[in-house]
């Protein structure tokens, strides 16, 4: 709560004399010890605490990896082998830095989701969701920089494929894809500005994150009954000891659930491809990002027609920064007063309907937008024979195994020779993942606008007067269902 | 802070000359970030030993017939395909009208010292126009549904003579600025 007293009183002459001058245990107390919390925080709460955690320790471990590392196309490769095999204890440390950023966006998404579900945007917070916001996005910028520096397949062609993105930018498209690249291609002179980029960019997140925790200080935490704190003496606890115990249980659950990644599977959320050194002459088969990433790669691909004038390929950039775009506004987008979707039924289904649109996303991004969904309704190929006859071209198809391809060969022999038969095995059409997805990207701002009408429709269950009242009615509830069991 | 001063001053504030001090103050320090701006901006762009790296001389003799060379110019990936006389009449033989990127096989060529066109030889960018992937060719044993190239990445077909026929990209691979130094080498620059 803003403004709430300073309940702090120096005890000796030597925290007197320096709270006068520089009053920083004052700020200390007020802010981390004594600020009044409330006090039905869930655990879903808890993943502040935990992204803390994950900045500092991404923080932490990439300095000293600089230490190790060198940005130049030359170097860069083998001087992450020579920390994986040769830097005393390198191994752990690559291994905690490159599974700490997945850690710290599977955090960031709880993060968020459970923002929307309380709806902890709502007035008064809408700066405080508009800075988790811009966090995200400089997340996101980090993460695609820090992925190039190791210098592998997937790094060159994966960076190669979002500058590109740029390039589909009308008119000067071409010369801000030059700029980025500081030449016509991805070269030593990228990675080093993306390296040195890379090493900036966490500190502005940490300089977000202390206005987002400022923009937290001023109202105060939201509640899972989204009801504002009426009565301080009553309806909060001190954020120590009763948060800084509970941010802690679930920060050592957390970080468990971190070192089985790091020290059982270390490779298992990256890419094989990324321990071979970058070759700009061959593409890996299958360029994805990180699974962070992925839904908006989904989004990205799921635009395949032209719209009037605006290309495909640029109308499938315009839909991926518009499907982050979106979340910046969302505060005025959801029209209703209600904040915790706990009394809201209706939109309460489409949010879960949401967060099934984001996974489904996420393996969509995953997977070859031309392959089938369901592998089993995938019919069988055919084959095609195209030819000229009359200057007009000409198919021919056959179905069926080997003896369709026997068919085909000895048809294709039987024309003459200015014909120009060639063969080709057509797929059966079939519900593939291009579809999916462009399904999806549909239901994803599908929600953001259902949000606006729910609002204005939506009849919410009855809200608690008071988050004391809701403590009180649910303990009731818990004790008279005890009863019957004793 | 206002009221002292003018109080110091007996009232008598000269509001213009501060006005003045202020906003020549202001616009000094705008157009100084300003300057700055334009430099850390401008040092991106590439550098000029990156821009001198970007041609290159390629003996052509020796493209394998049915097959391609590729060379990186300033990190950009080229195709030299050498092609037999079957893909040359593929490439020449179709409908000009049904593509998507219309252009006919000999717009695709640059002319030798002689002024003929050297239609074996087939100089093409080798950056995908969809995302810029690095499509495969007959060296990879793949060459797509029309025999010229194929893109991995989101599935783009280039036919023999580099035009795009089937999939996301929007336009044929680039030819890039090059010409016949001799009959055996071409001059290629970005």
């Amino acid at each position: 709560m803003s403004g709430h007293e300073s309940s702090y009183t120096p005890t000796n002459a030597f925290t007197r004399w320096l709270d006068t001058r520089l009053p920083i245990i004052r700020f200390a107390q007020d802010t981390a010890i004594n600020f009044p919390t409330p006090k039905n925080l869930n655990y879903w709460w808890t993943f502040g605490g935990i992204l803390a955690v994950c900045l500092a320790t991404q923080i932490i471990t990439g300095v000293i990896l600089a230490m190790h590392y060198e940005a130049s196309v030359d170097g860069a490769f083998a001087s992450v082998e020579r920390i994986m095999r040769d830097v005393p204890y390198g191994w752990l440390l690559r291994y905690i830095h490159a599974n700490g950023a997945s850690m710290f966006f599977l955090a960031v998404y709880i993060h968020m989701f459970r923002g929307l579900y309380y709806g902890s945007y709502k007035a008064p917070r809408e700066i405080l969701w508009i800075l988790g916001c811009v966090i995200y996005l400089l997340m996101m910028g980090t993460a695609f920089l820090g992925y190039m520096l190791p210098w592998g397949q997937m790094s060159y062609h994966g960076s190669n494929v979002i500058t590109g993105l740029f390039g589909a930018i009308p008119l000067i498209g071409e010369s801000i894809q030059t700029w980025l690249m500081g030449g016509p291609s991805i070269g030593n002179q990228t990675l080093q500005r993306f390296f040195s980029l890379h090493y900036l960019l966490p500190f502005m997140i940490a300089a977000v994150v202390i206005l987002h925790v400022w923009a937290l200080h001023v109202p105060g935490n939201n509640n899972p009954t989204g009801v504002e704190v009426q009565d301080v003496e009553k309806e909060t606890v001190p954020f120590h000891p009763y948060y800084t115990v509970k941010d802690a249980f679930a920060i050592v659950i957390f970080l468990i659930m971190f070192a089985v990644f790091v020290f059982y599977a270390p490779n298992v959320l990256g890419h094989a491809d990324n321990y071979v050194e970058a070759n700009p002459l061959v593409t890996p088969a299958h360029i994805v990002p990180e699974w962070y990433l992925l839904p908006f790669y989904a989004i990205l691909r799921a635009i395949t027609f032209d719209l009037g004038p605006i290309p495909a390929k640029l109308l499938g950039v315009l839909f991926m920064f518009a499907a982050i775009a979106v979340l910046f506004i969302l505060p005025w987008l959801d029209t209703s007063k209600v904040k915790s979707m706990r009394y809201r039924p209706v939109a309460k289904q489409f949010f879960f309907g949401f967060v099934a649109t984001c996974l489904l996303l996420g393996w969509c991004g995953a997977a070859n937008p031309d392959d089938a969904v369901i592998k089993a309704l995938q019919g069988e190929p055919k084959l095609v024979v195209s030819y000229t006859e009359n200057e007009v071209e000409v198919t021919s198809e056959y179905k069926g195994g080997g003896e369709a391809y026997h068919d085909a060969k000895s048809f294709m022999d039987s024309l003459p020779a200015d014909a120009n038969p060639s063969l080709s095995a057509v797929p059966a059409p079939t519900f593939q993942f291009r579809h999916l997805s462009l399904i999806l990207t549909f239901c994803y701002f599908g929600f953001f606008v259902v949000l606006f009408f729910i609002g204005l429709t939506e009849k919410p269950k009855e809200v608690p007067e008071s988050i004391h009242k809701s403590v009180l009615k649910r303990h009731k509830a818990s004790t008279a269902t005890a009863i019957p069991a004793e | 802070m206002t009221d002292q001063t003018s109080l110091e001053h007996g009232g008598a504030v000269d509001e213009d000359r501060r006005n003045f001090i202020h906003i020549a103050t202001g616009a000094a320090a705008f157009g100084g970030a300003a300057m700055f701006a334009w430099v850390a901006v401008d040092q991106w762009n590439p550098a000029a030993d990156t821009k001198a790296a970007s041609a290159l001389d390629v003996d052509i003799s020796k493209v394998p017939l049915g097959s391609e060379i590729r060379v990186l110019i300033g990190g950009k990936p080229f195709f030299i395909r050498h092609r037999t006389p079957a893909e040359i009449s593929m490439a020449e033989t179709v409908n000009v009208a049904s593509l998507r990127d219309p252009q006919t096989d000999d717009e695709r060529l640059h002319p030798m010292p002689n002024g003929e066109l050297n239609r074996a030889i087939l100089i093409t960018s080798g950056s995908c126009t969809h995302l810029g992937c690095v499509p495969v060719g007959p060296a990879q044993g793949n060459t797509g549904d029309f025999g010229g190239w194929y893109c991995p990445c989101h599935g783009s077909h280039y036919d023999t003579s580099g035009r795009i026929r089937k999939g996301p990209a929007p336009r044929n691979l680039p030819v890039p600025n090059y010409r016949y130094v001799s009959d055996s080498v071409v001059n290629i620059s970005l």
